[in-house]
């Protein structure tokens, strides 16, 4: 399956604070009303311009604190078709693959805010159209893959009756 | 091959011997779960058809996030909650019974279980030697329903740590140091195993701020050999007989070996955005706090109320400055009532909110101002953490926190205590010279 998007850039250490606020904790009821709240304290504009199918683009450690599969989710519900960064954080990382968020591990240093990306899940590979830039990332554990590929751990479950690991 | 920790605990779920790296489908004793996380576990659980909890003793749900409700959605999030555990018969911590991480470790985890909890801090458990993880909704759903999850065996770090605390210094500022150290994702993926004689000395109070901050350099899991203080920590809590030492084996292998010295160590603190942005206090002082909060699951029980109260007895705090305080439990608030911790801090200037987590994740109770800076004995100073994106946030030990309430800046705690061990020495000098 390709995707096919623009890129929305952030910087290192993007905490779960920043993608899903403390100050909306009553709104975890409600997540597409969060969702208007998406990455509010990094970039107040990022809800209202990210269009279906973009890629939210980080630098380090993305999604670190919280266990709250509100962030992952919320970033899903806003439109964006996969996580790219350098490395995420432990918690985030298997919250977004159990709701079906694709969490790409790769070098996003030369990524820009507006670059066209198109991204092969199954064939592993980034193509930056902007920058004419080629990227291959690390494959999922086989557990992982399943739970994708079943669209989350919740379908996942209900087709396996159990978690499938091989 | 030897075993860490991790490999044992797991190991003896999976009823053969697995190894750091594995990808396993291992039994959960103890599940956890909060009312920020609660209610969309409850919803993925439904979800599956499930109807039946696999082990409804073992699996507890905390109102402590929004505690008592400041808003109509909450409230109706806390009744779902309530009608679920009714339903089910899973147990049920209401508000103002404590942080999940204080309740579950004062109740309900003991040495050699696997915890899993929809809460980051979770982690707080392996100062009982309880393999304790946090993870999110969806998989602890599945994990109250169908008993199990799966795991990948960690690799882990082994961090020895020697010599005895300067008087003034903590377990808090020794965990802020390290994860200073490594980075706030140094140890992703890994379990970080604390051992060394500093560790055998120190009380389980202070072991529990240790482990609770593992998540804060990226671990999965901080744990702590059990020993007697285990022992004697369960014995006080009325379950002695639930203890069982565990121990690395001594060949076991690790990723890396991380050697510490804590006697030189200066308190710490962690400057806003990032935890590991941390710094001496000499670095610090002088800048002025508007906020001062005592709390949460890293630094409220009673014996950093206690460090707190020592500090601050008989003393008015300083007039710019606020004073929140929310004890860990309500065990630890009863106790620190009949020890007058609680009268000496209202005296002293303070609020004291009811045992919960309200401020440290900005639901409620000690929202910063713009510009305000709040030094605080939490575990994480992210940007918007407290409710507000402008405000700043310091981490600091109890002691810090109470010194520097009293000057309304960031002060030495030193300053403050009497070091008792100096005082003995010099009344030894001077019985000599007689």
């Amino acid at each position: 399956m390709a995707l096919k998007g623009k890129v929305w850039k952030f910087g290192d250490d993007i905490s779960t604070d920043l993608i899903a606020p403390g100050k909306y904790f009553h709104l975890r009821s409600n997540l597409p009303e969060m969702a208007k709240h998406v990455m509010e304290d990094a970039d107040p504009t990022f809800a209202s311009k990210v269009q279906e199918g973009d890629f939210l683009v980080a630098g380090k450690n993305f999604g670190l604190g919280s266990s709250r599969e509100h962030a992952p989710t919320i970033i899903k519900l806003a439109g964006v078709s996969a996580v790219l960064a350098k490395s995420f954080a432990r918690i985030f990382y298997r919250n977004a693959i159990n709701i079906g968020l694709p969490v790409l591990i790769c070098d996003t240093d030369q990524f820009e805010t507006g670059d066209e990306l198109e991204v092969d899940l199954e064939k592993g590979v980034i193509i930056n159209s902007t920058k004419n830039l080629k990227f291959t990332f690390a494959a999922l554990p086989q557990v992982m893959i399943n739970i994708l590929n079943d669209g989350g751990l919740i379908a996942h479950i209900e087709k396996h009756k159990d978690f499938k690991l091989n | 091959m030897g075993k860490t920790l991790s490999e044992t605990i797991i190991s003896e779920h999976c009823q053969r011997d697995v190894e750091a790296g594995e990808i396993v489908l291992t039994p959960v004793d103890v599940c956890l779960l909060q009312d920020g996380t609660g209610p969309l576990a409850i919803r993925q659980f439904e979800k599956l058809g499930l109807k039946k909890l696999a082990n409804p003793s073992r699996t507890v749900f905390f109102l402590d996030h929004a505690a008592p409700s400041p808003r109509r959605e909450l409230s109706n999030d806390h009744k779902f909650i309530r009608e679920f555990v009714a339903k089910t018969g899973a147990q049920l911590s209401d508000i103002g019974g404590g942080i999940s991480h204080q309740v579950i470790n004062e109740y309900y985890v003991n040495p050699g279980d696997i915890l899993i909890g929809a809460d980051s801090h979770t982690c707080t458990g392996g100062a009982l030697c309880a393999f304790s993880t946090g993870m999110g909704s969806s998989d602890v759903a599945v994990a109250m329903g169908l008993g199990k999850t799966w795991l990948r065996v960690p690799e882990s770090f082994k961090v020895v740590v020697k010599g005895e605390f300067p008087f003034g210094v903590y377990a808090k500022d020794l965990i802020l140091h390290f994860i200073g150290m490594i980075g706030s994702d140094g140890a992703t993926y890994k379990a970080l195993e604390f051992c060394g004689e500093t560790i055998e000395n120190m009380t389980m109070s202070q072991r529990l701020t240790l482990a609770n901050m593992a998540v804060e350099a990226g671990a999965k899991v901080g744990l702590i050999a059990s020993d007697k203080v285990t022992f004697k920590y369960l014995k006080e809590m009325g379950r002695g007989n639930k203890y069982r030492e565990i121990k690395p084996d001594s060949d076991a292998t690790y990723e890396k070996t991380i050697e510490m010295d804590v006697s030189k160590l200066e308190p710490q603190i962690s400057f806003p955005h990032t935890v590991d942005n941390t710094r001496p206090l000499s670095q610090a002082k002088g800048i002025k706090v508007q906020q001062v909060f005592l709390g949460t699951c890293t630094n409220a029980r009673l014996d950093d109320l206690k460090i707190f109260y020592e500090i601050i007895k008989r003393k008015k705090k300083d007039p710019h400055t606020r004073v929140i305080v929310t004890p860990a439990s309500r065990k630890v608030y009863l106790d620190a009532m009949k020890l007058g911790y609680i009268q000496a801090f209202m005296e002293f200037g303070a609020e004291i909110l009811p045992s919960g987590c309200g401020p440290c994740v900005g639901v409620h109770g000690g929202v910063g101002a713009d510009g305000d800076n709040i030094l605080s004995t939490m575990n994480r100073n992210f940007k918007g953490r407290m409710g507000n994106p402008e405000s700043n946030i310091y981490l600091a030990s109890p002691a810090v926190c109470a010194a520097s309430a009293i000057k309304g800046e960031i002060a030495d705690p030193r300053e403050f205590l009497r070091d008792k061990k100096t005082k003995v020495a010099k009344s030894r000098a001077k019985t000599k010279k007689k």
